[in-house]
């Protein structure tokens, strides 16, 4: 257990380090296969007006015309130490973790990201709650009810989630629930800035159940699908044999290995939210990771995607390794071969 | 039947000749454990069997799952290649042969599966599988390789209708006939049957062993048979090789290996099969095995079997028994063996015998 | 077992009661399928007393497992149609509702299954899977129900009981695991149990010692036992009586003494001619039975043996017509065969004796 556990760990920091390598050059490309030279990126920290000599000597301050190796040395350097990025009239300081500058708006990116990390936890915990308990909810009632009428009717509001987009179920919650009938907050409050529990979830309320119900009618499919081929096991028909009451046969025995793997696809669905909800938080405006790449994206801030890129990328890693190390909780044959 | 074929045309094998023979063979799977892979021990799941098969008979290789049945047969085969010991095909030594230079063995020594629908690929019709052979082996039919699967599905008792059919549209004894078809296409010389009835019920089992009998007496087939059910295997086998462990513990002809067992590893196992007779059931006193197979990565050392033997001394534990001749054409690894010469045979044999 | 299946039927008026410990009268179980209803158990009839075993033979889709799972209301509701009675103690399962019946099951009838590996739960321990099925019929403690489970455990000779019972069923081998089911199905000390394919996963030595065990326990708990196997070696070592089944149907019934030694239906002398035998040497082939069990949604009419049979044409076309019931040829030894009683003596001493 402790050997698996540790190749576990090893495994998820190399990971992260050839995420972030990959990632820093896949943007460290991107630009020169468009065909722009280190002297063009410079130009767009200092202006096209200076002149030529001078847009080459920030680039060189700036390190774009290093190799690409050495650019991602000091990329990992600032990551840990913190970096200061020269370029010419100034000298802008960015403490570690330095997740990259933008040049844009003059800050550092990583305060951004640890602002706006609360925002999507909130949306995404909240929204992964929900739909956990409903999807599985669901799915074990329509597999215990297989062919009745209640689990055709679950099932084809199933179907409806798992293919309407969320921006087509979130604006008509939102003309419906806040504009018409003002139940709930509009968007474009930040849930955090309220200092009442109830009011951060009421701000979050719709943006939760929107999200959860595509996520949640994926999982009542998942988990009814899981529970037929389950219920069907030799182990449930011993659960009944013994006598179990038809409750912990169905709770106890069956849903306890039809949600191991729904357990997996949980801990990757949190792990991509976390990297930002990009539709969800545009469509009601919440200031979280995702609404915070599609800004830096529209303004072509390649630092801030960066950040955002390897933050989202961290999760992931993060979340694989939970879910790996669940799986050995869940599972005795895992942790003890 | 009807392949042409130049190269092999033998002059008319003898009956009675040495047509495969095996010394110490080995076959250990490695272990790798931690967070470096690192290899930690060996599944030892054959470690040094020695035995010859002549033409035209069958030697059958019994013993508890997971005593490296299967293995043997894969070695024999050479669908895996052995850790060290020697494998001599017609005088061939092949344990080590590459890819490439195995087409004639492949022709040559064919492998009968137990599980008669995982062998068969669900989404090719009986003619295709049965048909396979010639193609892979570019042998050329004289009527068209259709003509020649049509005689083999014949000829193990399927309809040559069944051509066009596919494996699910079989019952568990077809589908072991379709089996049989496909390994008889190339006329092999000898066939390892790895449990070919184990998964058939008792009506279905006693037309393909029949089948296998007949098979045999047309084409002068030599069969490894490899099989858990002793009842079987005293029906089909004219010797009977007794493992336990990865090592052989009994070779003998079939008479005496049932009549007088020598090893009492055989004579426990032979006591434990239930016997369909009631009046057996009263007077029968039985020997019993405690316990069950200890794990092949951590064999108990010098006789494997003293962790279970009744008649187990220090000796057991300290030195190897050899597997020796202790009479003619019996061979044994034991240092207590029961049944030796003129001594008062054991109780199980007394039941062993009706 | 004495008495003929049809005063059995006739008697349905006097009803309530059944007259032995288990007391099975006509049951039916159907399927009905997208491809036509399977009549996997279609009329077939026993009794069986406390401290007696009864066998069922047959061959695989017989019918044996769905018969088991029925006395147990195993199946699920709404997938199976069932009819007849099956009486245990008096009380009739098929009537019963089904919290009656789950109240009974494991602490009444208990059962244990072909695949120890699958029929456990992989993620619970061998002990709180006992324990389990202790606390549903007895309000005691986790502490007493553990002491009770590892009681069982050393009762069924798993060694270090009070260690093994935190491990998981992956941590035992094949015999261990049915042994420690064994322990499970006991735990509550049943009446009935019923053990289907017990031992087929097993090696020979293990199941030896599985037999063994589930004699003594048998002798201890003086329980009814029903075993269920397709090996005639099995039901020899440990039944009383035995029913071969054929296609859903009895086709024989009798102690074990009449099967084995005047067996009396051509389905069973092509069983026992198609054993091989290891307590003799080779006759000279096995006997076959020909063609292959048939189908149970297109069961032949009349003898649903008769395809495979090599009497049928001694019958006048009756084996093709009409379905033979099963009937007392004298001392409970029930034949469902239209055989002669002439035609069947002479069969049996010329085609099917001397070649056994
Ligand atoms: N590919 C393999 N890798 C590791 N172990 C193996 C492999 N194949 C077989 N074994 C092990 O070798 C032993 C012998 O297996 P096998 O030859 O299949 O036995 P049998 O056929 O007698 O039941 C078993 O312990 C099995 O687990
Ligand atoms: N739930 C079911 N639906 C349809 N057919 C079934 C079902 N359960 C069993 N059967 C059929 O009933 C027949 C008898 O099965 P079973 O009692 O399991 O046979 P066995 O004698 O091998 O135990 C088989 O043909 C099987 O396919
Ligand atoms: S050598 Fe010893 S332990 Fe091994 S089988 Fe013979 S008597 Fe038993
Ligand atoms: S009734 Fe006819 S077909 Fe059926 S077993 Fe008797 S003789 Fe054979
Ligand atoms: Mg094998
Ligand atoms: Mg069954």
């Amino acid at each position: 257990m402790l050997a698996y556990l540790i190749r576990r760990l090893i495994g998820a920091v190399v990971l992260l380090f050839i995420v972030t390598a990959v990632t820093f050059s896949i943007f460290f490309l991107v630009p020169r296969v468009g065909g722009a030279t280190a002297d063009d990126l410079a130009s767009r920290y200092v202006g096209r007006s200076v002149g030529k000599e001078q847009i080459h000597q920030t680039a060189e301050r700036l390190g774009f015309t290093d190799p690409l190796y050495v650019q991602y040395g000091r990329f990992v350097k600032g990551l840990v130490v913190g970096t200061d990025y020269n370029y010419g009239p100034s000298t802008e300081h960015c403490p570690p973790p330095c997740f990259g500058y933008s040049f844009l708006t003059q800050t550092p990116v990583w305060p951004d990201l640890v602002a706006r990390i609360p925002v999507t936890a909130s949306l995404a915990g909240g929204a992964a709650f929900i739909w956990l308990v409903t999807g599985v909810g669901t799915g074990v009632i329509s597999a215990l009810r297989r062919g009745s009428v209640l689990d055709r009717s679950l099932m084809s509001v199933a179907l409806a989630g798992v293919s309407l987009p969320i921006f087509f179920t979130g604006l008509l919650s939102l003309s419906i629930f806040s504009y018409g009938l003002g139940w709930t907050a509009q968007g474009g409050t930040n849930p955090l800035d309220e200092t009442n529990p109830i009011w951060w979830a009421y701000d979050l309320i719709l943006p939760w159940t929107t999200l959860a119900f595509l996520y949640a009618a994926a999982y009542a499919r998942l988990t009814r699908a899981g529970m037929l081929e389950t219920m069907n096991e030799d182990y449930v028909r011993t659960a009944r044999a013994k006598g179990l009451t038809e409750r912990d046969v169905v709770l106890r025995h069956g849903l306890r290995s039809a949600l191991t793997p729904i357990l997996t696809i949980f801990g990757l669905d949190l792990g991509l939210l976390m990297g930002g909800a990009i539709l969800t938080e545009t469509t009601f405006s919440l200031p979280g990771i995702g609404q915070y790449a599609v800004i830096a994206l529209r303004a072509n801030d390649l630092p801030k995607v960066l950040g955002v890129t390897l933050v989202a990328a961290f999760f992931i890693v993060l979340a694989n390794l939970i879910v790996d190390l669940l799986y050995a909780v869940v599972d005795p044959r895992v942790r003890i071969s | 039947m009807t392949t042409t074929d130049a190269e092999s045309t033998p002059a008319v094998p003898k009956i009675g000749e040495e047509i495969l023979s095996v010394t110490s063979l080995v076959k250990h799977f490695p272990i790798r454990k931690g967070v470096l892979q690192r290899q930690v021990g060996a599944v030892q799941a054959v470690d040094g069997l020695t035995f010859n098969v002549t033409r035209g008979e069958t030697l059958s290789l019994v013993g508890e799952s997971g005593c490296g049945k299967t293995t043997t047969g894969r070695l024999l085969t050479r669908l895996l290649e052995p850790t060290s010991g020697e494998i001599v095909f017609e005088g061939r030594d092949i344990s080590h042969l590459r890819e490439g230079q195995m087409r004639p063995l492949r022709r040559d020594v064919q492998m009968i599966f137990q599980d008669p629908y995982g062998s068969l690929n669900p989404r090719h019709t009986v003619g295709k599988i049965v048909g396979a052979p010639f193609k892979l082996q570019h042998v050329k039919t004289e009527h068209g390789v259709k003509k020649a699967v049509q005689e083999l599905l014949e000829l193990v008792g399927l309809s040559p209708e069944h051509y066009n059919r596919y494996p699910h549209e079989f019952s568990g004894g077809q589908r072991q006939r379709i089996g049989i078809a496909r390994t008889l296409a190339l006329r092999p010389k000898l066939i390892v049957a790895d449990e070919p009835v184990s998964a058939l019920d008792v009506s279905i089992q006693a037309q393909v062993v029949n089948l296998l009998e007949d098979l045999q007496e047309e084409f002068d087939l030599t069969y490894v048979m490899i099989a858990h059910d002793l009842s079987v295997v005293r029906h089909v086998s004219d010797r009977v090789a007794v493992m336990y462990l990865g090592k052989i513990v009994e070779l003998a002809d079939r008479v005496d290996l049932y009549e007088k067992p020598m090893h009492p590893y055989t004579v426990a196992l032979l006591s434990a099969v239930p016997v369909p007779d009631t009046k057996r059931k009263a007077k029968q006193e039985r020997i019993r095995l405690q316990g069950d197979v200890p794990s092949p990565i951590n064999p108990p050392p010098a006789c494997r079997f003293h962790t279970r033997c009744w008649k187990a001394q220090d000796i057991c534990k300290a030195v190897e028994p050899p597997l020796v001749e202790l009479a003619p054409g019996h061979q044994t690894a034991c240092h207590f063996p029961e049944n030796q010469g003129t001594e008062t045979p054991a109780a199980a044999v007394d039941q062993a015998k009706s | 077992m004495t008495e003929p299946i049809e005063e059995v039927q006739d008697s349905v008026q006097r009803v309530a009661r059944g007259e032995a410990f288990l007391d099975v009268r006509d049951l039916k179980v159907h399927f009905p399928t997208d491809d036509g209803v399977v009549k996997s158990v279609d009329g077939i009839s026993f009794k069986l007393e406390r401290g007696k075993t009864l066998g069922i033979v047959g061959e695989s889709g017989s019918g044996k497992s769905v018969t088991s799972l029925s006395i147990m209301g195993l199946h699920p509701p709404g997938v199976a149609r069932i009819s007849g009675e099956i009486f245990l103690d008096g009380q009739d399962l098929v009537q019963a509702s089904r919290e009656e019946v789950r109240l009974l099951r494991g602490k009444r009838m208990a059962m244990i299954f072909q695949d120890p590996l699958s029929a456990m739960h992989p993620f619970y321990t061998v002990g709180h899977q006992i324990i389990e099925a202790y606390r549903v019929h007895n309000k005691v403690s986790k502490q007493v129900a553990k002491k009770h489970a590892i009681e069982m455990l050393d009762r069924v000779g798993i060694p270090q009981p009070d260690r093994r019972v935190d491990s998981y069923p992956h941590q035992f081998s094949g015999g261990m695991r049915q042994r420690a089911m064994i322990a499970m199905a006991l735990s509550c000390d049943p009446d009935l149990l019923i053990a289907d394919e017990p031992t087929t996963a097993l090696d020979v030595t293990v199941q030896a010692q599985i037999l063994d065990l589930i004699r003594d326990l048998q002798r201890e708990f003086n329980s009814a036992v029903i075993i269920i196997t397709h090996d005639l070696g099995v039901v020899a070592e440990l039944a009383d009586d035995i029913q071969v089944m054929y296609a859903g149907r009895a086709a024989e019934y009798g102690t074990a003494e009449e099967i084995f030694d005047e067996p009396q239906h051509p389905y069973t002398w092509g069983l026992l001619g198609s054993m091989p035998r290891i307590d003799r040497e080779r006759s000279e082939r096995l006997i076959p039975i020909k063609g292959t069990p048939p189908s149970l949604i297109n069961v032949p009419t009349g003898c649903a043996f008769n395809p495979r049979c090599n009497y049928a044409h001694l019958n006048g076309g009756a084996s093709e017509t009409d379905r033979p019931e099963l009937l007392d040829t004298g001392n409970g030894h029930m034949v469902a065969c239209h055989l002669s009683p002439q035609n069947r003596q002479q069969a049996w001493e010329t085609d099917i004796k001397p070649k056994l």
